[in-house]
């Protein structure tokens, strides 16, 4: 009796005090406060879902919106203060204005390594607020939907979006599946095209999901910059790039020209807004990136795939506004990101 | 054949041989035969065809102008300001070109716009030193203008900072890290088709006027006295080695090490004399940056960043070459 009465009063407390004890990547266990209203996200994709569980909840972008990407999200987000980033390359954001924000939850999406986590740990020490650290990496992305449901209180919302994306994942992946030849895929980065992703590397994720064969899967993890006779060499059947300039620079460059991509006239420019679909932030948004590969490296199983349709849930789903048919339009119309 | 002109002859020598197999390897395998049917205009494949003449070939070339460029204003320079830890980016030339690069891709520009704008940047920034260095008076002018650089670099390098702050940082600061740290991996025909005319231009005035630059060494009222306006003569070395290397630093981004160690290097081999300096410096920056970038391009599948295996190898090389000669610079 007495035990059970013990395990009773334990319960309880524990109920009113609504502690949910949450583990985040690190190990570290992070206690919330009982009701959490306020949430600093310390990177693009830790802002991103966070507001896809909770617009209301996020304190602030790291970085204003800019005019092309408001008119994706409902007026009063979209104005949301810059409070810069607190983890990354470089602290924009000063614990000052951490505080100042009144959060009382501060959570980080992203690489997990031991510095990222030394710096949680630093942060949480200084600004007695609890600060967890998860995986945010696209198969990793129901866990940390759910952990964050958990840690704000929003275990309904988050599970919502948990499932639809663990369905959406488990879609392309079963459309992938019967699939006997993958193209080689080339990913070229930055105004030269030179820049790549390495095996394993996040910014390559997106070919990963899909089983694709990345040309720069030899080479080291991580962003790499390769000579233009290595790519030569690979000799890509399709290049995806996420630089514009460097989109219309392969056409009428000689060099490029001898390359079987763009030969095949297959380089494909990722849509950007509002946020990347298929390199950067590295996020929950690389999903569209997913789908939009999916339809270009295999037309056959992806072929009834409505990108317009997948796009206009993913946003109404994540950034809390359907699109509008000229946003769609806008997205997708853009020189380069679908074949003619 | 005395031990001066055999130094030329060795440089030469090792010019020549390093070119040719600097065009013979490469990660696309290309076999000699190929390689001579390209160069005397035969049909080959396509793709060596693309591989010789638009991608192996320039980038070839622009490490020897570029190596040769630097070196040749490091040269000028040491001479001119009597200090042998002068580099050619003494007076703010690579801090103007990384801003103007660093500002172009801040603002997501393309290649041509990246390079214009770090050619601009560096032309700008030496201007802008100069002008105010030779306001300054009542200092020596070359201690005024040494100043004046390291503080407008200073500054400068503090906006690069900046803006690196402020860059996206998946997208932007990874770009802005790898053109500071140099390459020539993105090279194009039409990269050295803009560089090489600016670089001879700006080599012209050095060629032409190598003797007098001697006497930029001197103080300046013993220069005067031997009928030499310092002063013009000053403004038209810094014109031609700021030309130079804003040229070079357009296209390869910032490689160190070459404009600081080479004419060391050169001194020690053929003494001070800046007419017999120039040419043997010349020549070896363009066959140590070939060198160094035929490691960058093909130990890996990745590149290697040139500016980190310049001071990996150039380092014991030249403490070797300073322990064996016995002259003063």
């Amino acid at each position: 009796m007495m035990r059970y009465s013990l395990f009773l009063l334990v319960f309880i407390s524990g109920y009113c005090i609504g502690q949910t004890a949450v583990t985040d990547v690190s190990g570290r266990e992070i206690r919330p406060p009982a009701k959490v209203e306020r949430v600093y996200a310390a990177g693009p994709p830790a802002s991103l879902l966070v507001f896809a569980i909770a617009p209301e909840k996020l304190v602030g972008w790291t970085r204003a919106m800019r005019d092309n990407e408001a008119p994706f999200f409902p007026d009063r987000y979209a104005r949301l203060p810059e409070l810069g980033r607190l983890t990354g390359r470089g602290n924009t954001a000063n614990v000052e204005v951490v505080l100042n924000a009144k959060a009382d939850l501060i959570v980080d999406v992203g690489s997990t390594g031991a510095t990222l986590a030394s710096l949680a740990s630093q942060v949480q020490e200084q600004t007695r607020i609890p600060y967890g650290l998860f995986d945010g990496r696209i198969e990793s992305t129901p866990g940390t939907l759910r952990a964050l449901g958990r840690l704000m209180g929003n275990e309904r919302e988050a599970e919502r979006l948990a499932a639809w994306y663990e369905n959406e994942l488990e879609e392309a992946r079963r459309r992938v599946a019967g699939v006997k030849e993958h193209p080689l895929v080339y990913y070229g980065r930055s105004a030269s095209g030179l820049q790549t992703g390495g095996k394993g590397s996040i910014n390559v994720e997106v070919l990963e999901v899909l089983g694709a064969r990345n040309a720069g899967a030899e080479v080291r993890p991580g962003l790499v910059t390769v000579s233009f006779e290595q790519v030569l060499l690979w000799n890509p059947e399709v290049i995806l790039t996420t630089d514009p300039n460097y989109w219309k620079s392969v056409w009428s460059d000689p060099r490029w020209r001898a390359v079987k991509a763009v030969e095949d006239k297959r380089v494909y420019l990722s849509p950007h807004l509002p946020f990347g679909w298929f390199d950067f932030p590295p996020g929950a948004n690389r999903l569209l990136g997913v789908w939009w590969t999916g339809k270009l490296l295999y037309p056959q199983p992806f072929g009834d795939v409505d990108l317009r349709a997948k796009t206009a849930e993913f946003h109404r789903l994540f950034y809390h506004r359907e699109p509008t048919a000229a946003q769609l339009d806008a997205l997708l119309a853009e020189p380069g990101v679908l074949p003619k | 054949m005395n031990s001066r002109a055999l130094s030329y002859v060795l440089a030469a020598g090792a010019l020549v041989g390093l070119t040719a197999l600097a065009f013979a390897v490469g990660r696309y395998p290309i076999s000699l035969a190929e390689l001579v049917s390209v160069l005397v205009g035969k049909s080959v494949s396509a793709n060596v065809e693309t591989v010789v003449l638009q991608v192996r070939g320039p980038r070839v070339l622009a490490a020897l102008v570029v190596g040769a460029a630097l070196a040749a204003a490091g040269t000028a320079y040491q001479g001119m300001f009597r200090n042998p830890l002068v580099s050619p980016d003494i007076l703010g030339v690579s801090s103007g070109a990384a801003l103007g690069a660093v500002l172009a891709i801040f603002f997501s520009q393309g290649i041509i716009v990246i390079q214009v704008f770090a050619f601009v940047g560096g032309l700008v920034a030496v201007g802008l030193v100069y002008w105010i260095g030779s306001r300054l008076r009542g200092h020596d002018p070359l201690l005024a203008l040494v100043l004046t650089g390291v503080v407008i670099g200073t500054l400068l390098g503090s906006v690069i900072a900046l803006l690196k702050y402020l860059a996206d940082p998946y997208n932007q600061l990874p770009a802005i890290t790898y053109w500071l740290l140099g390459s020539l991996a993105a090279i194009a025909p039409r990269d050295l088709a803009a560089a090489a005319p600016l670089a001879l231009a700006g080599l012209a005035p050095m060629l032409l006027l190598r003797w007098r630059v001697n006497l930029l060494a001197l103080p300046d009222d013993e220069a005067r006295a031997l009928g030499v306006d310092t002063r013009k003569l000053r403004t038209l070395v810094v014109a031609a080695a700021t030309l130079m290397t804003a040229a070079a630093v357009a296209v390869s981004g910032i490689i160190g090490w070459i404009g600081l160690l080479i004419p060391h290097a050169a001194r020690l081999l053929v003494g001070p004399d800046f007419g017999r300096l120039l040419p043997l410096a010349m020549l070896l920056g363009a066959a140590f940056l070939l060198a160094v970038d035929t490691l960058c391009r093909t130990i890996a599948t990745i590149e290697v960043p040139p500016g980190v295996l310049t001071a990996l190898i150039g380092t014991p090389f030249f403490l070797w070459l300073f322990a064996l000669a016995r002259r003063s610079w």
